[in-house]
């Protein structure tokens, strides 16, 4: 387990325009594993993990790592749900967090020649990134993040719109990195992706942690009605 | 039309025959314009980049100074530059008012305000798109600025094309500012209105032929090196 946990939010509030988009959440995270974010649409999944990671600014509460925040940030990375492409090929999109920390051009290269191979895109190093299908978007940003091995990888539903292979390509990526000790916050729609990747559920309703714990736990025997009836796939309201 | 047809087969002649004045004064036309155009670049680019990234006070009235700023009349330019330069004027010391420095700094303040207002567009837009990304990478000013250049080359290119088309065709402030002095200052523009002023039309309308063909060419080149339109998708 990383330094960089427990993870601690206390009582964070995150508005725009004066409508209240999340909070007041609290919520303690160990880092282990996959913590899968789960909830209705607006139920502020994806404001949630920008708090986290810092993309987005708190209006009321704190976010607190166990070490200083820009070293927390540092050792993050971000996955979007519609990944954006630099427009460079795809070698040098993988190649560019590297170039950020100095890591000289060659070597960044290989490094990123290494996780083509790793992620399946090494037929493709040469092309325009922006140029290629949903799936392989995904894959080269997935690369992209991992590059500089985070200790935390925040992703926004990462397989929303793509279909069953591309889904699976994803998740094998994801799932050699957790076991190479990589963190994963996720947020997702897909129940199955949820079931496959989580190690411990975090459901939000209306901004707010409606419930919290183990994925063993929160499939099997949710706490709340309102889990149970979006677990069942029935409509929750925020 | 007589005049158009004797203008264009002078031209070719005057190209054909490799005009030694002629040659002379397309490559000081070229090379003023290519100097002013690099300055212009230098201070046009970051200052769109920065308009681009940077949230401050007086953005908002910097950009719409600068959208003005491009319709700037290039005589009235000359003329402040003109003021600055001359001997009872503050920079007058530097004896410069005559010389093709004078029409560099000229044609320079022309183009600036339009390179910065087109190159802050496309770094504005590119800058929305990577926003995210830039941000959770945690990049530092001086990376985010890189980036948006490096990434925008193509459109900084057509920006730089365009400041390059406004700096050849000038003829007002380096007329004011260089004197058109044969042998010296005297570039297509100013060779074109002096021929006119002579009633010399096909000998102004050949050079007039030249400056087009030379502005098409460079615009050619450029493309060509910046293999734009080859890879529309990058």
């Amino acid at each position: 387990m990383s330094d960089l946990f427990p993870l601690t939010v206390r009582d964070a509030v995150a508005s725009r325009q004066g409508k209240r988009l999340v909070g007041p959440v609290n919520l303690d995270l160990s880092g282990q594993g996959a913590c899968v974010v789960l909830g209705p649409n607006g139920s502020g999944k994806t404001t949630l993990l920008r708090l986290l990671h810092g993309i987005a600014r708190l209006n009321k509460g704190q976010i607190t790592w166990s070490c200083p925040k820009a070293e927390a940030q540092r050792r993050q990375a971000f996955v979007f749900q519609h990944p954006v492409m630099l427009r460079r090929s795809v070698l040098d999109n993988l190649a560019y967090p590297l170039l950020l920390r100095g890591v000289p051009r060659k070597s960044a290269q290989t490094e990123a020649a290494k996780m083509a191979e790793r992620i399946g895109v090494s037929q493709m190093l040469d092309r325009p990134a922006r140029v290629l299908s949903g799936g392989e978007r995904q894959k080269v940003s997935l690369g992209r993040a991992l590059i500089c091995k985070p200790d935390l990888l925040f992703l926004d539903e990462p397989s929303a719109s793509l279909d069953g292979r591309a889904t699976r390509e994803i998740e094998d990526i994801l799932q050699s990195a957790k076991s190479a000790g990589t963190a994963l916050i996720l947020a997702t729609h897909d129940m199955g992706q949820a079931r496959r990747l989580a190690d411990r559920v975090v459901f939000l309703l209306g901004g707010q942690v409606h419930e919290e714990g183990t994925a063993t736990d929160f499939f099997a025997r949710p706490k709340t009605q309102e889990a149970a009836a979006f677990l069942k796939g029935d409509i929750v309201e925020c | 039309m007589g005049d158009l047809w004797q203008g264009l087969s002078q031209a070719f002649w005057l190209v054909l025959s490799a005009d030694a004045e002629l040659v002379e004064i397309a490559f000081r036309s070229l090379r003023i314009t290519v100097s002013a155009l690099v300055l212009a670049c230098l201070i046009a680019l970051p200052l769109a980049a920065l308009l681009a990234v940077r949230r401050f006070r007086w953005r908002r009235a910097v950009i719409a100074t600068l959208n003005a700023l491009m319709g700037l009349p290039p005589v009235v330019v000359g003329l402040i530059v003109y003021v600055l330069l001359s001997r009872s004027g503050p920079l007058g010391a530097l004896g410069l008012l005559f010389t093709p420095t004078a029409m560099i700094v000229a044609q320079m303040i022309i183009i600036v305000p339009l390179v910065a207002s087109i190159a802050h567009q496309s770094l504005r837009d590119l800058w929305q798109e990577y926003h995210d990304l830039l941000i959770s990478l945690n990049v530092t000013q001086r990376q985010k600025i890189a980036t948006l250049l490096w990434d925008s080359r193509r459109a900084l290119l057509t920006a730089a094309l365009a400041g390059f088309g406004r700096g050849i065709g000038e003829v007002g402030a380096i007329m004011v500012v260089g004197g058109n002095i044969d042998n010296y200052t005297r570039v297509l523009t100013t060779a074109i209105a002096l021929e006119t002023g002579k009633g010399e039309f096909a000998l102004a309308l050949a050079l007039g032929f030249v400056l087009i063909a030379l502005a098409i060419a460079v615009n050619l080149v450029i493309h060509w090196l910046g293999r734009t339109e080859r890879e529309g998708a990058w």
